[in-house]
């Protein structure tokens, strides 16, 4: 009992202690130079899904990795600093990444937060990195909503096309093809999939309603089986495919369209766009003839199409990048997110040059919103301008309609730009 | 006239569908069964080890360039001995153990199994082909894939041998035995850990069927099966979740409806997940044994 | 009162008041020690605490397992969520009705699952929680659907000078302090005696007279009640909430928080929470945060299962019942060999649930 005094008293002077001293740690701390910037190295941070069921997506960052440590080994870093790129799991559920995104800025001290996945977990933080005024750079999702709230969220920015534009552009020519008056829509049901008919909506204007002769829909979760979402739109009458869904499900209802006999013109959403996916669709079905004819978008080049762009040098860059450092990326571009990582990744590294020796976040952010205007991407489209204003934060809104030919993409028309409305 | 026609049209061919995606729950849930009957308790991991199975068919496949049939075979074996060991290993140590520690364990599994896929064959998705041609037949304007009948054909073909390894070899009745009355059967020499075992392997087995009929229609990766593991639990309780006649017929049922409730209820292709549960809890309170299973009575 | 009766009384003290005193300096040490990450994980502690608790009462003490009850923690949140954003309700208001709309839902849900016993229950409940995102995300007029809900940051009051992080803390845990009571009482009281009667066999506990549905449905309805309030607290701190926040993953993370926790003991919930929070970061930095084809993906899983086996085979009464164990070691050691007869009953605390024990039992498998 007396020791259990003695014991007390010590606990609670110590307590005293860890008080008076902890007090003065309370508050913000004014600093000279900004956090994750030193002599010879920048720290980027992002949240990523690691683990989970959305954790495909990771090959982004392991592309965007692979070309920051080609950057640091090859090139020297940007300005003499190499990149530490740390990216941690937040499993894309949007209750982890506040913690996530505090440990990044707090203990990792990152200097910006660089292409983080997702729209609801880009969404859970965009308040904390904004009232703590760290970029929350070229995030990974076509959510419109990053450009569009640039004035409440000047510190968010998206990088690549959104959907709503791509929908748009869908629509347009749409509507300028012939015997294609009768469209079934099949989305998922979140912001994604309700971006793509939204924008599909708007690019059809007052004949949208006519048009779509029918919509269904699916859960992220759901068992892969798009049977009954196909049978349904097929018997609306529609002669029209436009999918909206994700690369399992978008090849499931495809192979169902297929296999139940209906021939419809179909249209694919871009993050369903891979090469890899629609040849194991063809393989699957044993033939290419229910898929030719497939008309996506695209805003990068497609290193499985050597004919095309077997002596691309940016194409070839990425195959010695990843072929380098490829983290598991197939230098083949079988994994189309290895490709859209290192894309951006360059634009980060691009823009990091361009802030030169002031490295702070408020000029990365100045030149990131509204100063960007980068011509020699690599990876995107011949043409394409990375480029933000005053009034612009859609940086890259360049697309090109491709079509399926057997076991590849065959880009036709302009390189479509979504700023000349 | 022909409006009816189409609607009816339209109907038969959501069934259809919906029999096929039955069919696939139903494979599923047979492994579901066979652990459930062997020792009570319903196996969280069953779809991870299915999973597993099927990514080591893939190897075989893809890497050692075995033909299909070769590797199907090879990694059903191999799946039977992979279920052994999990028993031995993970499932022993806890014999005897209360449901929520049991259920603990199969959550552990669960996240090993996923885990260590994820490990070594990455979450990219990967193509895995089905031995069965995509074609499809018409039957009275109403399209029937032929890997759709394959599926089918196979779980019955599994099913059939499930039944008659019960119901007609000796190995079979010592399982039935000494999951149902342990220590009698001790008594009378069977040895009733080895066919616990067994079940496992069993069960490992009939999953990795499951699995290589699942992939071709999803893409292969490590988290393929979460989304069937739902409904074949349904299709288990549904069916009685002791039987596996029941499973097969509970699968059909539950494709055939979550097809339906997804065309005719507005807003319920959006819905599945929640018709699932109802379906499992609507079984569980009004007729608990499932369509073919025993009444049980709660001997106190 | 009996010589051992007193010696218990005091007992009783030292084991209660003493781990409440390193408690309560931990507890203000912490958000004034360590910088606002890691305070916010503890924030996100106390939420984890009060959700456990409740769910310790429900599978701990009366038996029922549930794999669930993420659903509640989402009416909860929702419940928060929806008052403030839309309504401009002060938060605080909305907590306790977070946790009455749950406690709600506990009883309706309780009320069938009284037919559903062991592994049927745990079925049934795993449904219950794969199926709550699909019915947050469908009924969007009403939940804002997958854009999901967005709320100001809850600032400290009456202008303290503390930083956001810090004050979530304090009021996660003033929360998480204040359920904390009443839970300690209900084990102790007729109520608690009645779970575990009901726990450790039903049919005995209606021989002496117990009502199984009235206690077995307050128990969901406690439980739930608890999970509200957590699911409305996590609401505010995390301040945006979607449909994919409540997955299947929050639910099962409750369950292994309760059983690694220590089941049926009283202080288990809080290992518990800490344990849910802070693992999954260990791991990460321990699997190392290199980019690689074999980095990180995959590894926290397998070491995540392979901990958990290895816990439930050697400590099933979980890290509570560890604790117990080696304090009764550590007296034992103390008082020395030639001690008092061992017979005298242990602390005033319940004895760890039926978990602990490896029994098989006659009726096992007609469950």
């Amino acid at each position: 009992m007396i020791g259990f005094k003695r014991l007390a008293a010590v606990l609670a002077t110590l307590a005293l202690t860890a008080v008076a001293c902890g007090a003065q740690q309370s508050g913000s701390q004014a600093t000279k130079t900004d956090p994750g910037v030193t002599q010879d190295t920048i720290t980027l941070g992002a949240t990523y899904p690691v683990s989970g069921t959305a954790s495909f997506y990771y090959s982004v960052a392991k592309g965007a990795g692979a070309y920051f440590e080609y950057i640091n080994n090859e090139k020297g870093g940007v300005n003499g600093r190499k990149i530490k790129y740390i990216v941690v799991d937040d499993a894309y559920t949007p209750a982890n990444t506040p913690a996530k995104a505090r440990e990044l800025v707090q203990q990792d001290k990152v200097f910006l937060t660089y292409g983080n996945l997702g729209t609801p977990t880009n969404l859970a933080v965009r308040d904390y990195y904004n009232q703590q005024k760290v970029p929350q750079l070229f995030v990974f999702t076509g959510s419109s909503v990053w450009g569009a709230d640039y004035s409440k969220y000047p510190w968010t920015l998206g990088w690549q096309p959104d959907y709503v534009t791509e929908g748009k552009i869908y629509a347009r020519y749409i509507t300028q093809s012939e015997a294609s008056d009768k469209i079934g829509v099949l989305y998922q049901n979140d912001q994604y999939g309700k971006d793509y008919l939204n924008g599909l909506r708007a690019g059809l204007g007052d004949k949208a309603a006519a048009m779509i002769t029918d919509t269904a829909t699916y859960n992220a979760n759901d068992p892969v089986d798009m049977s009954s979402q196909v049978n349904k739109l097929k018997a609306s009458g529609a002669n029209t495919f436009y999918v909206a869904a994700t690369p399992a499900y978008a090849a499931n209802a495809v192979t169902n369209a297929v296999k139940n006999g209906w021939k419809p013109k179909i249209y694919m959403n871009n993050v369903s766009g891979a090469s890899a996916t629609w040849r194991g669709v063809v393989k699957g079905l044993g033939a290419s003839a229910g898929v030719d004819g497939m008309i996506s978008s695209t805003y990068l080049k497609d290193p499985l199409d050597t004919a095309k762009w077997g002596n691309n040098a940016g194409v070839k860059l990425f195959r010695d990048v990843m072929t380098r450092y490829g983290n598991g990326c197939d230098p083949s571009g079988a994994d189309s997110f290895c490709i859209s990582g290192m894309a951006s990744a360059f634009t980060m590294v691009n823009l990091l040059r361009q802030a030169g020796n002031d490295l702070t976040r408020k000029h990365v952010m100045d030149l990131a919103c509204c100063a960007l205007n980068e011509t020699d991407n690599p990876l995107l489209l011949p043409g394409t301008v990375v480029k933000t204003t005053k009034t612009d934060h859609f940086p890259v809104q360049q697309e090109q309609l491709q079509r399926w030919e057997q076991d590849h993409w065959v880009p036709f028309g302009p390189v479509l730009d979504a700023r000349k409305k | 006239m022909l409006l009816a026609a189409s609607v009816i049209q339209s109907f038969a061919q959501q069934v259809v569908s919906g029999v096929a995606a039955g069919a696939i729950y139903a494979s599923l849930a047979l492994a579901l069964v066979l652990i459930y009957r062997a020792m009570d308790v319903a196996n969280f991991a069953q779809g991870e080890m299915a999973m597993f199975a099927t990514f080591v068919a893939y190897t075989l496949i893809t890497q050692f360039h075995l033909p299909y049939l070769l590797a199907f075979v090879l990694t059903i074996l191999l799946a039977f001995a992979g279920g052994v060991i999990v028993e031995r290993a993970v499932v022993r140590p806890f014999e005897g153990a209360p449901v929520l520690t049991l259920v603990i364990v199969t959550l552990a599994l669960f996240s090993i199994v996923n885990g260590l896929a994820g490990l070594i064959w990455g979450y990219v998705f990967k193509t895995f082909d089905s031995p069965f041609p995509a074609r499809s037949i018409q039957v009275a304007g109403v399209f029937v894939g032929i890997q759709d009948l394959g599926v089918i054909a196979v779980t019955l073909v599994v099913l059939a041998v499930v039944f008659s390894f019960f119901r007609y070899t000796r190995l079979g009745l010592a399982m039935r035995a000494a999951a149902l009355y342990p220590e009698s059967s001790r008594l009378l020499g069977v040895r009733t850990s080895r066919m616990l075992a067994l079940g496992w392997g069993l069960a490992a087995a009939v999953g990795a069927v499951s699995g290589m009929m699942v992939a071709p229609i999803v893409f292969l990766d490590p988290n393929m099966m979460q989304p069937v593991l739902l409904f074949a639990f349904a299709a288990a309780v549904l069916g009685g979740i002791e039987s596996p006649v029941g499973s097969v017929i509970g699968g059909v049922i539950v494709g055939v409806l979550l097809a339906l409730v997804g065309t005719y209820l507005p807003g319920g292709q959006n819905l599945r997940i929640p018709f699932g549960l109802i379906v499992i809890v609507a079984v569980l309170l009004f007729r608990p044994a499932g369509l073919l299973g025993r009444r049980e009575m709660k001997r106190v | 009162m009996t010589a051992t009766g007193a010696l218990n009384s005091s007992r009783l003290r030292a084991s209660t008041i003493f781990p409440a005193l390193v408690a309560l300096v931990v507890l203000f040490g912490i958000p004034l020690t360590t910088d606002s990450f890691q305070t916010f994980q503890f924030a996100n502690v106390a939420v984890f605490v009060v959700a456990v608790l409740g769910l310790n009462l429900l599978t701990g003490y009366s038996g029922q397992i549930s794999l669930g009850n993420g659903a509640f923690m989402a009416i909860g949140g929702y419940t928060t969520a929806l008052l403030v954003a839309r309504l401009g309700v002060p938060y605080a208001l909305t907590i306790p009705l977070g946790g009455l709309l749950a406690a709600a839902a506990g009883v309706v849900i309780g009320i069938p699952a009284l037919r559903l016993r062991g592994i049927y229950l745990a079925l049934a409940t795993f449904a219950l929680a794969l199926a709550v995102t699909p019915v947050l995300n469908n009924f969007d007029s009403f939940t804002g659907g997958h854009a999901g809900v967005n709320m100001n940051p809850a600032a400290p009051p009456f202008g303290l000078d503390l930083s956001n992080e810090q004050w979530l803390y304090f009021l996660c845990w003033a929360v998480a302090a204040i359920l904390f009571l009443p839970a300690r009482l209900l084990i102790g009281s007729r109520t608690g005696r009645a779970w575990m009667a009901i726990r450790d066999g039903e049919t005995a506990a209606t021989a002496n007279g117990i009502s199984i549905s009235f206690y077995k449905t307050l128990a969901f309805g406690i439980s739930a009640f608890y999970a509200g309030v957590a699911g409305s607290l996590q609401a505010v701190v995390l301040t945006y909430i979607n449909p994919d926040s409540y997955s299947l993953a929050l639910s099962l993370s409750l369950l292994i928080g309760a059983v690694v926790g220590g089941l049926g003991s009283v202080w288990g919930p809080v290992l518990g929470g800490l344990v849910v929070v802070w693992l999954p970061y260990l791991a990460e930095r321990a699997a190392g945060l290199h980019l690689g084809p074999l980095s990180f993906g995959g590894k926290p899983d397998i070491g995540f299962g392979i901990l958990l086996l290895v816990l439930m085979y050697f400590a099933p009464a979980g890290l509570a019942g560890l604790a117990a164990r080696a304090w009764r070691r550590y007296r034992r050691l103390r008082r020395g060999s030639g001690g008092q007869a061992d017979g005298e009953s242990e602390t005033v605390e319940p004895e760890p649930v039926a978990t602990a024990e490896r029994q098989v039992e006659p009726d096992q498998m007609s469950t």
